[in-house]
């Protein structure tokens, strides 16, 4: 995964609550066992005129020229919540979107984003406003800087500070893959399954005999 | 913080799972089960694969297809859904080669993830398990710390037999009183999702306890759970009791004879210490609830079945006003409607939420001896092999299609839209299921969440009806 430090990019509001992952790719535009081919789907009910079609909205704000290249999202509180398929942020990362800010998150689309190096940041509704205000009706001009290293967002003149649970600005600030992490304490691992099985017996045993007889 | 070491049932749950604390604040948590469907699993397999991974104990995953295969009697690989057969094909290799049980198309024991996993006994008591699919919220109800992930993690949990993990808060919702006579589970956690709305459990486990809860069937205690995400609880929970015992005792993977009375001896003490400290606690009077129907496009726009349609200003919060409007126009609907009055195309009644034989029960008796209404489809899918065998063996499926219903093979089915089966363009479905989100049941479908009681009685009617006004408009009829 490539390390996150700071991206510079153009932002659109989205500033509704609750967009679910149904709407940011719906479960059609999942056509291939990959996690590729996601882009073209992003927001596909609102970004077409017809459901299936590729005939562009207009009037959806992706669309718009003024919002052309936008690779940061602003939106309300719940972002990412429904659905706990990775596709939305599959499809985001395809897109070119690199950062979301939002006065809250789905818990498991946080994680996710976390896992994919895109950057999700948890801002009070009265900043997201403010952040919108700045950006006002010129994004291409007043592009939005997030710095993960001094966890600061910059859009002209102004300045706004933004906390991350510092392990998933760790992973992200390094690039980091969880699993290669993990398996540094694999014998900790060990050590715990051993203790647990012979704890709780009756959690494994019967399920080890159960599979083994049905696969063999 | 807690009194002098006194614990929730989470914190239990937590301390028992978690292998070490990490340096950054989160824990790594030992994960005793992985559940996998073939929606998302085939690609979790396949970039484990490709990044060099093994599975570190194929004994404990489990994968069964249930998103989107066909529900049509006689079903094979194929699916309505363009593409659908690549992705049970890839989950049938890559579970395969990865030496995993899974439940294919034709397994009799095959349903969705979230009903076959407690059926079978492969979710315990005091237990951890994960599924990448948000609704594993769903098994916390025998007392298991059951929670959605997605593909990257479900590859963390494969490979290292843990996850990563920032520990949620403790949040405690007491429902005490006793529900009214045909207010379900259902009615329960759409009500408490429209009173404190659908962000308001961000960032908790929450457990459901009082007098309410403890009369709840444990089939009942899983629809409760499966909306919790809903609420966006990091998961739900209710302390396991005899009735849990009662349901688990004799399923395939439960243990038997020593073991189960070492798991019941450990069972017995998952629960809430009397004084453990709950960050937020939240108390709702069951006495109070009616039925609820959804109007809206989150399940947080619900109100009781008698009720209208809140007009915007009765919104507090000016983001809520703004959504109100914006979901009235997707569902063709106006402030000030009464919910009665709303007619609908379609009735369905399935998915993890309210899929189960005490659910078809409920729903049969209600269609018993009577007919859909003139133009409404009706659809009803058993959640399970298992489930649809016992509902024949009771004669259920004769009482649904007498009715005029459809009936299915066991599946999620038209719970969501995957490019196969919708209800079409602007028709207004209700449906037993979890999300009335946009399109989730179809480009333009408008959803409506409800109860099964409350979708057989609609389905009759043709209107938005509870099983109480049905039985009242039919008496004065008569």
């Amino acid at each position: 995964m490539k390390p996150f430090l700071s991206h510079t990019g153009v932002a659109v509001p989205l500033l509704q609550r609750n967009i679910d992952t149904d709407a940011i790719i719906p479960s059609r535009e999942m056509k291939q066992v990959s996690k590729r081919g996601l882009g073209e789907g992003l927001f596909a009910g609102w970004r077409y005129t017809l459901p299936g079609s590729r005939e562009v909205n207009p009037s959806f704000v992706l669309n718009r020229t003024e919002y052309e290249g936008a690779s940061i999202i602003l939106a309300g509180d719940n972002f990412g919540c429904g659905s706990s398929r990775e596709h939305a942020v599959w499809a985001l990362m395809e897109y070119g979107i690199r950062v979301v800010l939002a006065s809250g998150f789905g818990a498991i689309f946080h994680t996710n984003c976390i896992r994919n190096g895109l950057l999700p940041v948890c801002l009070q509704e009265r900043t997201i406003n403010e952040l919108a205000e700045q950006v006002g009706g010129d994004p291409q001009g007043n592009l939005v800087t997030i710095d993960l290293q001094q966890c600061l967002i910059r859009c002209g003149e102004r300045e706004w500070h933004f906390v991350l649970d510092e392990a998933a600005r760790h992973m992200l600030l390094n690039g980091l893959d969880p699993i290669a992490l993990t398996q540094q304490h694999h014998i900790k691992i060990d050590s715990f399954e051993q203790a647990r099985r012979r704890a709780h017996r009756w959690a494994y045993a019967p399920l080890e005999d159960c599979v083994e007889g049905m696969l063999s | 913080m807690a009194i002098s070491g006194a614990s929730t049932l989470f914190d239990k749950l937590w301390s028992d799972h978690a292998v070490c604390d990490l340096e950054n604040g989160e824990t790594l948590l030992y994960v005793d089960r992985v559940f996998l469907h073939e929606r998302t699993g085939a690609v979790a397999l396949q970039s484990l694969r490709s990044a060099g991974y093994d599975v570190r104990d194929a004994r404990r995953v489990f994968c069964t297809m249930d998103h989107i295969v066909d529900t049509f009697p006689g079903r094979g690989d194929k699916t309505l859904m363009p593409s659908g057969a690549d992705f049970i094909r890839a989950t049938r290799s890559e579970t395969r080669t990865a030496n995993i049980r899974l439940f294919d198309v034709d397994d009799a024991d095959q349903g969705i993830v979230h009903v076959i996993s407690p059926e079978q006994g492969l979710v315990l008591p005091g237990l951890t398990l994960v599924c990448p699919d948000s609704h594993t919220c769903t098994q916390g109800a025998i007392g298991a710390l059951a929670w959605g992930i997605g593909s990257s993690e479900a590859e963390h949990a494969l490979a290292t037999g843990t996850l990563r993990v920032r520990k949620p808060k403790n949040m405690r919702v007491i429902v005490d009183g006793a529900l009214r006579p045909g207010v379900t589970a259902k009615d329960l956690i759409l009500h408490l999702i429209a009173r404190f709305g659908a962000n308001g459990a961000a960032g908790y486990a929450v457990e459901f306890s009082g007098s309410a809860i403890r009369q709840l069937e444990v089939e009942a205690r899983f629809t409760l759970c499966n909306m919790a995400v809903e609420f966006s609880a990091f998961t739900a929970l209710i302390a396991p009791d005899e009735k849990v015992e009662a349901y688990l005792d004799g399923r395939d993977f439960a243990p038997k004879g020593e073991h189960w009375r070492d798991a019941v001896e450990y069972w017995r003490t998952l629960r809430s210490d009397d004084n453990a400290a709950f960050e937020r606690e939240l108390v709702v009077d069951a006495g109070e609830i009616e039925p609820v129907v959804t109007w809206g496009t989150s399940p947080e726009q619900a109100v009781g079945i008698s009720a209208r349609i809140p007009g915007p200003d009765e919104h507090l919060e000016p983001h809520r006003r703004e959504a109100a409007a914006k979901a009235l126009q997707y569902q063709g609907l106006q402030a000030g409607q009464t919910m009665v009055d709303i007619a609908v195309n379609a009735a369905f009644i399935g998915s993890c939420t309210n899929s189960r034989l005490s659910d078809l029960r409920a729903a049969a008796a209600i269609v018993n001896g009577r007919r859909i209404a003139p133009g409404v489809r009706g659809v009803v899918v058993p959640g399970s092999r298992r489930v649809k065998r016992a509902a024949e063996q009771e004669g259920l499926d004769r009482i649904f299609t007498e009715a005029g219903f459809e009936w299915r093979d066991s599946g999620c089915s038209m719970c969501f839209y995957a490019g196969g089966e919708t209800f079409g363009e602007f028709q207004r479905v209700i449906s037993t299921t979890n999300r009335n989100f946009e399109g989730r049941q179809g480009p333009n479908t408008r959803t409506h969440l409800a109860s099964p009681e409350t979708v057989a009685a609609t389905a009759i009617a043709g209107s938005f009806t509870s099983a109480e006004m049905l039985a009242n408009s039919e008496s004065l009829i008569a």
